[in-house]
Formats: structure tokens, C-alpha cells, sequence
């Protein structure tokens, strides 16, 4: 669902002190210059759900901000998938045909698009290609926040010589660097406080969404959020679950979000058989409001994905003050600060054992909810995201 | 004394960093140590000071990034409880905490017993900070003025006139208390140099800052 108006002024009451003042100031120093953002598509998560939020903001300030995507066919499309699969190691075949077609759909896309501005940010695999074609003015930066530290072998080279046209490249995390001879900057995703997922939500709202999706709140509710596919581990937390249950009178929700592996969810369901306290929940589409209602109702949160890039669950469940245990995978321990906000663990029984810690020890559990809201209100929010945007077109284009 | 009339009004400045992933790595302490003699000084801040501006809730982590890995990659303690001795504020120059920390680093590489260990997931990745000042809108003529004003900045704000003027620009003690020297309150002025940013977050330093000023407030000035 495309998100509603909101303004800067919106965030006073969620950012940290002072914050919104400073990007006001920033936005008035950079006032004037042109900001282009080129992506996949508009709809969607991740990188688009947070140009949704921004691109209106940065005009408020006063900031020429345009937002366009690249269009191909569906041969464009299934290669943009491919090559970014490649690009995160999972093996593709990419014959130098294919490479060859994107050029030509990248350069036909060109002259469409309005790419004169003072920074140019290419987001993803889509729109990589059209540096090749770059005016001459301005600066361009590519940024993917997906793990490029160990792509298919053999990609890079014929991928070097388009990257190296760009100024800069945008990673999220160092571990998802690969060697570059244009220079790297980190800048990690956000969640936006004021999305259906993330909003404050009263009691009467919450209890709605959670009896429509039938889970019931008469005991602890651990939770594990992400679509059914075999890298997520939803099995892993449902054997997780079951040391906890040894101890504990709890209750299991493994909610599903997007299409998955269809194998997965049903591997899912068979483990789970007939326990009671174990609900496998396929959420319905654009699931916002409805994990927004069960992350407020968990009492702890396992992410504990075999392979994750930044992982933004992790932030989300944090935002509803939420103690979160999970995987060493991607952007997780990035996010979880062990001891203080939660804990990072190795194995089902490492999850095991700290679940039923903070179980057996419930001031815990307000206490490293809180400190996780306020890990994310400094670090994590869009509004820090904001910042970062504007300290790249400052110090690019000063 | 200097009537508060005859000095220019406090201008306050936030920052908004961007972080650059320099080419250097380290996976055990050796490694960090031959890395760190190569590193341009910037990057000792970025690991060091400059961990301020992105500092964990956890009050009691380690108050540098290179303790911060010893500790959690590593698994050694006793260097990361070295490492984390080495005070930024108070070596004196950007260079000095360098040698300090490579001092450690080769102090501990000489006592160490058995084979290094080395990190199993992430190596020491070197970065530097780019800092870009920007006027927060605040301005103060009084120090009832600024203490108002330093109550509301972002705290990049306190990074920039304590961390970044005092130990990359050598603005001496810091441009918080240069001002309230020339203010015509030196008394002031060395209590709030003498605050210590080497513990805690931007927001404790402005805490401590604000409960300096009051109490000066408080007090009748001599």
C-alpha cells in the first residue's frame, strides 16, 4: 500500500532530541540541488518503501528530488534477478548475451530518464548498467545493501567496468564489501516508525488483527517473522521452541510473509502436527498492520535466518521494545547488542537457552526492550537514513 | 573580566558523518597492529572518538571499536580490556593514541601465549570519517542562552565543538569551554573541559554539561 502524506515534523515525536531541527538545517544548506534516486520499480519493500517516505520529504526541504525506475521486458526483468542472485553467490547462468541485453535496455532507458543532476544514486541491480551512459556533470553512486562479498566467480570482471564509472558505491555493512577501486561508503537501511508495520497501534486495533489471524494471547508468545523459505529456518525455531517448552508454558506463531517456498511451509506444518501451541500463520499480502499487532503481542523474538542480508526484522521487533535472539547471519549482530538488547547465538540450542532465560527472568525483558527501542531510535530510523542522504550529497557535491 | 556584550554569540554546528571503507583489514592482532601503523590518522579517530556518534546503548561496551573487536571477534579479553584503556581524550594527539594502541598491541603480541587467535566471522575493517558541519539554528549571547541551546542541538552538535574541534582541529579545551572562558567564567570553563568524554554517550557528556551550568547558575559568580 502506498504510504500516506507524511511530513519531517511528522518524526519529532519518535526521532531523537534535536534531530529533525538538524535536518531542517541541512536540508536549507543543500538547498537547490538536484537529487536523482533510479530504481527497480516503486512497489515493494526495502530501498522502495523508504524512497516513498523520502522523496517527498527531501523536496519539502527543498532539495529537487526526482525518482525514477528502469523499464525492460520480462527477459530484462528475469536477468536483473539473476545477475543480483549471482551477485549474492548463489550460481546463475549468465551467459555474456544476457549481460549484452541489459546494456542495450540500460541504454535505452537513457534518454528517458532525467539523470542530469548534481548526485545520482542507482539503486540495486536494476539500474547499475546505466552508468555506462552517464552525463559527464554530476556525481553517481551505486548503492546495494545486499552481501556482495562473495558473488558468482567470474561476474565481477565483466561487471568492473561499469562499476568503476560510478564515483562511489553504498554498501551496508563492511562484511558486504567487495574490493573496489572507487570509494565505499556505509550507509545501513531504517525502518520508518510511522509505516502500518512499525505505527503505534492501540490495544483495541491490536486485539482485531490478532483474533482475525487467530492467535490467541493467554500465554508468552515467541515469535519468528520472515517468508517460509529454507534459508529463514522456520523449522529452526520451532525446534527451538520445543527445548524452550520443556520448561516454559509458551506459545510458538511462525508467521509467513510473502510468496516462499511452498516445500518450506508445508515442512512446517508437518512438524508442527498437532501442537496446540504452535500456529504457522500465513500472512496475507502487504502484511504490515498484522505483524505490527504480533510483534506487539510476542514477549520475546527469534530471527534466526541461515544466511540474511541486513535483516531489518530484527529492528522492527526492537522498535516494539521487544527483546529479539538471533543468528550471527547478515546485519543481525549489527542490530541486536548481546547482553543489552538481546542476544546473538550460534545454534537451536544457543536460542534455546536464552529464551528461556529471559523467560525465567521478565524484568529482563522490559529492560532490553527498552534499550532496544532506543538502539533503534539513534541508529535505525529513517530519519538517521535522511541524514545519511544528505551528508552524501553534501560531501559529494560540495 | 570580559563583559558577555564584547563576545561574538555562540554559533552551534551539528555534524552529519559519512563513513569510507578504507582497503585495510586485520584478522588477528598482529594483523591490526601492522595495519594500524599504515592507516592515515583519520581512520584512528573514526575507531576511536569517533565511535561516540554511533555508541551502543550498552553502557558498559568497550569505548573503542578496536576493543570492540578484540573482545567479540577475537575472544580475548585481555586485549580487548587493554585496548579500551587507551584513552583518545587523553593522549593528546591522534598520533599518540596510535602509538599507544600499537604499543598494546605489541606488548600483547609479545606475551601472548600459543597461537593468535583469529576471527572467524568479521575481520577488522578500517574506516574513516568525514564530518560535515552544518549550523544547528542555535545561537547564544548569554550562557542562560546557551545552556537552553545546548538542552535542544542534536547531539552531533556535542561531537563537533567537544570531539571533533577539540582533538582533529585543536581548538583547544574543546569550543564549549573556549566560550565560556572568554564568557569571563574560567572557573566554569575548566569544569567543563574537565568532563570526561572517554565514558559514556553524547547524551551523558550533554547531561553533564547541563548540570554544570546550572549549578553555575545557581551559584553567585565571583
Amino acid at each position: 500500500m502506498p504510504p500516506t502524506a507524511v511530513k519531517l515534523d511528522d518524526y519529532r515525536a519518535v526521532a531523537p532530541r534535536g534531530a529533525v531541527d538538524f535536518l531542517v538545517r541541512m536540508g536549507e544548506r543543500l538547498r537547490g540541488r538536484r537529487f536523482v534516486h533510479v530504481s527497480a520499480t516503486r512497489y515493494g519493500g526495502g530501498i522502495v518503501e523508504t524512497l516513498n517516505r523520502l522523496v517527498p520529504i527531501l523536496n519539502d526541504l527543498g532539495i529537487e528530488t526526482a525518482w525514477d525506475i528502469v523499464i525492460g521486458g520480462a527477459d530484462f526483468d528475469a536477468s536483473v534477478s539473476a545477475l543480483g542472485k549471482a551477485l549474492g553467490g548463489v550460481e546463475q547462468v549468465i551467459p555474456p548475451e544476457r549481460l549484452e541485453r541489459l546494456r542495450a535496455v540500460s541504454a535505452a532507458n537513457v534518454p528517458r530518464l532525467a539523470l542530469d543532476a548534481d548526485l545520482v544514486v542507482a539503486h540495486g541491480v536494476a539500474p547499475l548498467l546505466l552508468v555506462d551512459a552517464r552525463p559527464s556533470s554530476g556525481r553517481w553512486v551505486w548503492a546495494h545493501p545486499s552481501d556482495l562479498s562473495s558473488p558468482q566467480p567470474g561476474l565481477w570482471p565483466a561487471l568492473r567496468s561499469s562499476v568503476q564509472r560510478y564515483d562511489a558505491v553504498v554498501l551496508s555493512l563492511a562484511k558486504f564489501a567487495p574490493p573496489l577501486p572507487v570509494p565505499r561508503f556505509l550507509i545501513q537501511p531504517s525502518i520508518d516508525p510511522l509505516s502500518d508495520r512499525n505505527r503505534d497501534m492501540s490495544r483495541a486495533e491490536q486485539a482485531a488483527l490478532l483474533d482475525r489471524l487467530r492467535v490467541p494471547r493467554d500465554k508468552p508468545i515467541l515469535l519468528h517473522v520472515g517468508p517460509f523459505e529454507r534459508r529463514r529456518d522456520p523449522l529452526g525455531a520451532i525446534n527451538v521452541f520445543r527445548l524452550v517448552r520443556k520448561h516454559h508454558d509458551a506459545r510458538l506463531v511462525v508467521a509467513g510473509t510473502g510468496p516462499g517456498e511452498p516445500d518450506v511451509l508445508a515442512e512446517a506444518r508437518e512438524a508442527v502436527g498437532g501442537e496446540p501451541d504452535v500456529l504457522v500463520v500465513e500472512l496475507p499480502p502487504d502484511p504490515g498492520l498484522e505483524i505490527n499487532a504480533l510483534e506487539r503481542a510476542a514477549t520475546v523474538v527469534i530471527q534466526k535466518p541461515l544466511h540474511a542480508d541486513f535483516g531489518l526484522d530484527v529492528a522492527t521487533a526492537m522498535w516494539k521494545a521487544k527483546p529479539v535472539v538471533g543468528s550471527l547471519a547478515g546485519g543481525i549482530p549489527f542490530q541486536i547488542v548481546p547482553h543489552a538488547t538481546g542476544y546473538t547465538v550460534d545454534s537451536v540450542e544457543g536460542a534455546a537457552f536464552r529464551i528461556r532465560h529471559l523467560l525465567s527472568n521478565p524484568e529482563l525483558i522490559g529492560r532490553m526492550g527498552a534499550a532496544g527501542r532506543e538502539h533503534v531510535r539513534r541508529n535505525l530510523l529513517i530519519t538517521r537514513h535522511l541524514g545519511d542522504y544528505l551528508a552524501l550529497l553534501a560531501h559529494l557535491t560540495s | 573580566m570580559t563583559p558577555d556584550s564584547d563576545v561574538q554569540p555562540f554559533v552551534f554546528l551539528g555534524c552529519a558523518p559519512v563513513r569510507e571503507l578504507l582497503g585495510h583489514e586485520a584478522r588477528d592482532a598482529r594483523e591490526l597492529a601492522a595495519e594500524l601503523a599504515r592507516v592515515p590518522d583519520e581512520s584512528t579517530f573514526c575507531h576511536t572518538a569517533g565511535g561516540l556518534l554511533r555508541r551502543a546503548v550498552l553502557p558498559e561496551a568497550y569505548p573503542n571499536d578496536f576493543a570492540q573487536w578484540a573482545g567479540t571477534e577475537l575472544h580475548d579479553r585481555r586485549l580487548a580490556e587493554r585496548l579500551a584503556l587507551v584513552d583518545m581524550f587523553d593522549a593528546g594527539s591522534l598520533e599518540a593514541v596510535r602509538s599507544e594502541l600499537i604499543g598494546v598491541l605489541e606488548d600483547h603480541l609479545r606475551h601472548a601465549p600459543g597461537p593468535l587467535p583469529r576471527c572467524q566471522d568479521e575481520p577488522f575493517s578500517f574506516c574513516r570519517l568525514h564530518v560535515v558541519p552544518v549550523p544547528s539554528g542555535h545561537q547564544a549571547r548569554t550562557l542562560a542562552e546557551f545552556r537552553d541551546a545546548l538542552a535542544e542541538v542534536d547531539a552531533s552538535a556535542l561531537f563537533y565543538h567537544l570531539v571533533e574541534a577539540r582533538y582533529r582541529l585543536g581548538r583547544g579545551r574543546g569550543d564549549f569551554a573556549e566560550w565560556v572562558a572568554a564568557m569571563g567564567r574560567p572557573e566554569l570553563a575548566d569544569r567543563l573541559a574537565r568532563v570526561d568524554p572517554f565514558v559514556g554517550s553524547l547524551e551523558r557528556i550533554r547531561d553533564r554539561y547541563l548540570a554544570a551550568l546550572d549549578e553555575a547558575a545557581e551559584r553567585p559568580r565571583r
